[in-house]
């Protein structure tokens, strides 16, 4: 545990009472006053004690509370995620004309299932098949389609994905263990305005007699995003 | 401008690492801290939070994780309209006798819902036009990434009016009159040179302003 030796009380056992009753807390800490200025520090050296002493501080101040945070990271964590998406991706395997809709006015079929919001306003969906590989990327920043995929994956954030999915599609999908076909067209779609891009995979051969809930279950977000195709996996579906 | 951010196209950033198995939340903190970025959009009017993202140095801008870039940017943000100050954030504690803020409404920003189909501009492109993206270089925010600049393309699809999302160098609009998005198919070749595929392709979405006839 980091130790601060000339401060009289240490700021992660203060903190952790902090976040136990913020209301109770009275103002009683001498080093509040001394003159610190971080606008050169530009990462905390700690910074998931620098985002707890940020929420106990807006919390105190009345400029946030506590349980839209929780509700915030629950919506994220349970709520909004790819098994949105492959709702979206089974309804359109099994139902001609909803695949129809999902193609030509995406927001408005995605919607139907009940999805929609922050990320996914304008959505547009890519259809991949024999001819034709689709591939996600947003180059600038990290756009993603919130309401059908969640929150984006490290990977898809990272410097190495944004950089060289433009440039060599094909050898990053090899990075993912996909290797293409040579006659296969590889189109790439950089999310750089308002519209957000959902990969409609191939329906896996073997597939036919599945319901749609099972076809839901075998959509993974990687086949959504384009470095993946839906497979049978032996023995269960996976994520 | 021209930052670390506009990636596209460029090597030497190693390779990709996925973990198959990874969590919407690495550590609780980033949970916290989205959670935070999103509820506190009220208080911080931004101007443009991918410009001020853009703007972090390019080194730090590296080294930083998604969430990092997110919280330096929510207590800067704090910190330059008085909301706290830096004793504040150290404590995580009000000072005594720290007013109490209080919320001003926000003002639409480009982009927003209630600015599109307002007043928007006709359309200057038709789909199946071929174009150039044009070779601009500004200081400001830009959707028109480096790669594509001076390249032709094919439209494929118009839009409709989208708020433009350009800025100059303070983080303001370069307009407000809405105009139209288009997705402009770039071949592969044309970005790439002769190496690359000749059917593969980049389709970027750009704005009326971003194009030219060619």
């Amino acid at each position: 545990m980091e130790k601060s030796g000339k401060r009289p009380l240490d700021r992660r056992e203060f903190l952790k009472g902090a976040t136990v009753s913020t209301a109770a807390l009275a103002p009683q800490t001498a080093n509040a006053q001394e003159p610190h200025d971080h606008d050169h520090q530009v990462v905390p050296s700690d910074i998931a004690l620098r985002v707890k002493a940020l929420e106990s501080l807006l919390i105190e101040k009345g400029m946030v509370d506590r349980e839209a945070l929780d509700a915030i990271v629950d919506t994220y964590e349970t709520k909004i995620g790819p098994r949105n998406g492959a709702r979206v991706v089974a309804r359109a395997w099994v139902d001609a004309a909803y695949k129809k809709r999902l193609l030509t006015n995406a927001t408005s079929a995605i919607a139907e299932l009940g999805y929609g919001g922050a990320q996914g306003e304008h959505m547009v969906v890519l259809e991949n098949g024999p001819k034709v590989h689709n591939l996600v990327v947003c180059t600038l920043c990290s756009c993603y389609p919130w309401p059908v995929l969640g929150l984006p994956p490290m990977w898809y954030k990272s410097a190495p994905y944004r950089s060289r999915a433009v440039i060599d599609p094909r050898g990053v999908l090899r990075e993912f263990r996909l290797e293409l076909p040579e006659d296969i067209e590889v189109r790439v779609w950089d999310s750089t305005a308002d519209l957000r891009y959902l990969v409609l995979p191939e329906r896996p051969p073997g597939t036919e007699g599945m319901t749609e809930d099972e076809l839901a279950a075998l959509v993974t977000r990687d086949s959504m995003v384009g470095i993946a195709k839906v497979t049978v996996p032996q023995g269960g579906s996976r994520l | 401008m021209n930052g670390i951010h506009d990636m596209g196209g460029m090597h030497g950033m190693g390779p990709i690492e996925y973990d198959k198995r990874e969590p919407v939340f690495h550590e609780p903190w980033e949970g916290r801290a989205w959670a935070l970025v999103r509820a506190m959009g009220r208080w911080t009017r931004p101007k443009n939070f991918r410009y001020e993202i853009e703007s972090i140095p390019a080194t730090e801008y590296l080294r930083m994780s998604y969430y990092e870039r997110f919280i330096f940017l929510l207590t800067a943000r704090l910190k330059r309209s008085n909301l706290v100050t830096a004793a504040e954030l150290e404590t995580g504690r009000a000072e005594p006798g720290a007013p109490k803020p209080t919320q001003t409404p926000s003002a639409p920003v480009a982009g927003d819902a209630a600015n599109i189909d307002v007043a928007a501009r006709p359309p200057r492109f038709k789909v199946g036009q071929h174009v150039r993206a044009r070779n601009i270089n500004p200081v400001g925010h830009t959707r028109l990434p480096r790669y594509v600049r001076g390249k032709r393309g094919t439209i494929t699809r118009d839009h409709g009016a989208f708020g433009f999302q350009d800025t100059d160098v303070n983080g303001d609009p370069l307009s407000r009159k809405p105009q139209h998005v288009y997705t402009v198919r770039f071949a592969a070749q044309e970005l790439w040179g002769e190496d690359a595929r000749q059917r593969d392709s980049v389709y970027l979405d750009l704005w009326d302003d971003h194009l030219e006839r060619i």
